[in-house]
């Protein structure tokens, strides 16, 4: 079992200083080479160089992008409603945090181990939409509303079959090896919840993407939903809704929202990577390497679908959550059950 | 849907509590140029649009009053500024043929090369722009790139890459040379070439046909209506185009068909201009092979334009459908009157009845389909 940065400083409120910092860092860092790395991909997509200029292939661009961000001007539109429009952006970015302090990054060591962490990452993840919506609702702007309308329509759809797929997974946890492990020499009881156990489990046996190619596949569609990323991003359309919940937004206001809107993108493939690509486990290389490795290429993967596919309408994004992704998450489940069931008998 | 008028929706007084006003438009990163938009919704649902329209007027019409004829001439490929070529050599047609001048076949077959070589860069760019319109970023840059030989090509011999204003009364400015037909051969060979990458990237895209299959239908009694014209209304399935039904710098002399749709959808629109594309290669290929050598332009070219007096009304197909000139002239070098019919505002015209019930994706992607050009609304 990793030994949480509690067990490690003794002191819980060291810990929780050391680990604020180090998810920040984290975080920032993430948000630093996924701009970067989403303008490269698709320049190499679109046959383009992409940013060259500052630093060595244009490295540093997103740190002049963030200087001058923080340089500009905050516009604040007539007629907004002021609470929620200044909390916005942080309602949508501190449960990014939060959330990311649950995940398992290597064997040994991990910020916390709970045995609900599951159920909080969705927590959190679902949280953002809140912010999102006090964006649009906030900004006197009909643009913004309409995007948020969309958005909030859009993340409780896909969140069903999100956790449904997920939930498949938990099943399996819970009833591998009847529900035992010996780790470290001392058995503990499996807990489909906590994503250590769901990590150990993949250590022990396969990666789930093997046995739950469906859940995989649904899990992963519903994640580029649940963070608006296309085909799906709907919520922030430019060709129809300008900027969408965002529109009103300028300089590091929006900066957060950024910020928020690519560290869901890492969460969702930090969270498809436990579930089912196994976490830190991989041969030779050590275990935060293979952790980070897989939640990249996820996140390529995200990119590579954004600037090959058109975006959906509306009502088609809908049809295709409950028409199709929520029934194939329940069949998927079920079966699952039923299986497990009779294997386990 | 009915066709007949009604009043401006901004005027309209009652409206239950449900419904509200959006402004789409001048300023909207998918409104073609200066278009607005205004439109009255009920959640995400269109109930009544009216667009607004004259952001971009520059009063052509009235310039050609107060300047000889061959002054109005640089004007015409800034009404469109896509199919800026077009326009130009239409001009040059309908005034050539108004005061008899004859054109050299070597300047009329150069005239259908640059014609049809602007009609492909006007469809490339649409393509391009209305993949962006409905969220698909890439293809608009392979466009692009495609495009952007052609305006190469163009550049080289009109020394333009928009506004080419390459006509002369009588034949065209420049002479073209092997380079041009050789880069032109090169270029028609590329398009084949990308053509299966573009069908895989766009037209068997299961996200793209589901945006476009039966959205936005336009039918013949609106487009009869209205008047639209052009590949919106090949989509319906009229056969019906200019360089057909009344022939203009020899196009009668070349193998060429009319693509035709029958369902009038976004989808057919999208088929008609990609198939249009294939139809000028083919034309241009044809006009490279018959390219015969000879004076491009008369000996001695016309200072003083006068033509006879009376009316005259010509037109061509521009990459948007039928561009009309109405001339009224009083015999001396100033025109009376021009007016111009122009394709992109019957269309935009149509647009009421077609967007009527529909969602603001939708409107979008039906408003990219049609392709507009605002300052050819405008004027």
């Amino acid at each position: 079992m990793p030994r949480t940065l509690v067990e490690i400083f003794g002191n819980p409120l060291i810990a929780l200083g050391v680990g604020i910092a180090a998810v920040m860092t984290v975080l920032s860092l993430n948000v630093l080479f996924c701009i970067w790395f989403e303008r490269k991909v698709s320049a190499w997509i679109q046959r383009r160089l992409g940013p060259m200029e500052v630093g060595p292939h244009g490295t540093m661009q997103t740190v002049a992008d963030m200087i001058k961000l923080l340089g500009k001007q905050l516009m604040t539109p007539k007629g907004i409603d002021k609470p929620l429009y200044h909390l916005a952006p942080l309602v949508v970015f501190a449960p990014v945090v939060a959330a990311t302090s649950l995940l398992p990054f290597s064997q040994s060591v991990a910020l916390s181990n709970l045995d609900i962490g599951l159920v909080l990452i969705f927590m959190f993840s679902g949280f953002a939409v809140v912010g999102i919506f006090m964006a649009g609702w906030g900004s006197n702007n009909k643009y913004a509303l309409l995007g948020a309308m969309r958005s909030v329509a859009q993340n409780i759809s896909y969140e069903v079959p999100l956790i449904l797929s997920a939930l498949s997974v938990v099943l399996m946890v819970s009833a591998y090896n009847g529900g035992v492990m010996e780790v470290d020499g001392q058995k503990i009881g499996l807990n489909g919840l906590n994503l250590s156990h769901i990590t150990l489990v993949q250590h022990s046996s396969i990666w789930f993407i093997i046995f739950q190619p469906i859940a995989a596949l649904i899990f992963f569609t519903a994640t580029l939903a649940e963070t608006n990323r296309a085909p799906f991003d709907l919520p922030e359309a430019e060709s129809e809704l300008i900027a969408g919940f965002h529109t009103e937004y300028s300089g590091m206001r929006f900066g957060l929202f950024f910020f928020g809107e690519f560290s869901n993108m890492f969460i969702g493939a930090m969270v498809a990577t436990v579930l089912f690509l196994g976490g830190w486990d991989g041969p030779f290389l050590p275990g935060p390497v293979w952790f980070f490795l897989k939640v990249y290429f996820l996140i390529f993967v995200m990119m590579w679908v954004r600037w090959t596919y058109p975006r959906l309408r509306f009502d088609q994004l809908m049809t295709f959550c409950w028409g199709i992704l929520t029934p194939l998450a329940i069949v998927n489940l079920l079966v699952t059950a039923l299986v497990l069931k009779v294997v386990s008998g | 849907m009915s066709t007949q008028h009604h009043p401006p929706i901004c005027l309209e007084k009652a409206h239950d509590d449900e419904t509200y006003y959006l402004n789409m438009g001048p300023q909207h990163p998918s409104m073609h140029g200066v278009l607005r938009l205004l439109l009255k919704m009920r959640g995400e649902l269109i109930l009544d649009c009216d667009p607004i329209i004259g952001y971009a007027h520059r009063a052509h019409e009235k310039m050609a009053e107060n300047r000889p004829w061959i002054q109005f001439f640089p004007n015409t490929s800034r009404i469109d500024y896509l199919s800026g070529m077009i326009y130009n050599l239409g001009y040059c047609e309908a005034v050539e043929r108004m005061a008899s001048i004859e054109v050299p076949e070597r300047a009329q077959v150069i005239r259908v090369i640059v014609s049809e070589l602007n009609r492909i860069q006007s469809h490339l760019l649409w393509f391009g722009t209305f993949l962006l319109d409905i969220g698909g970023i890439t293809p608009f840059l392979y466009c692009f790139d495609d495009r952007e030989r052609i305006l190469a090509i163009l550049d080289r011999v009109t020394g333009s890459r928009l506004t080419y204003s390459y006509g002369r009364f009588g034949g065209v400015s420049r002479d073209i040379d092997d380079v041009f037909i050789e880069q032109t051969r090169g270029f028609i060979k590329r398009m084949g070439e990308q053509a299966p990458m573009y069908r895989k990237l766009v037209h068997d895209n299961i996200i793209f046909l589901k945006r476009c299959d039966g959205v936005g239908v336009i039918t013949k009694e609106i487009a009869d209506a209205y008047g639209v014209t052009g590949p919106n209304l090949r989509a319906i399935g009229v056969e019906y185009d200019v360089r057909k039904a009344e022939p203009y710098s020899g196009y009668e002399k070349y193998d060429f068909e009319i693509p035709t749709r029958t369902t009038g959808d976004c989808l057919a629109r999208f088929e008609v201009r990609v198939a249009e594309m294939e139809q000028s290669c083919r034309i241009i290929e044809q006009a490279l092979d018959r390219l015969p050598d000879g004076p491009i332009k008369p000996a001695k070219l016309i200072k003083k334009l006068k033509p006879p007096a009376g009316e005259y009304y010509f037109a061509v197909e521009s990459a948007r459908g039928h561009f009309g000139m109405y001339f009224v002239s009083d015999g001396g070098d100033v025109p009376s009157r021009i007016k111009l019919r122009t394709p992109s505002f019957s269309a935009l015209s149509a647009m009421p009845d077609v967007l009527e019930g529909t969602m603001v994706a939708d409107t979008i992607a039906i408003l990219g389909s049609i392709d507009i050009v605002l300052p050819e609304i405008d004027r």
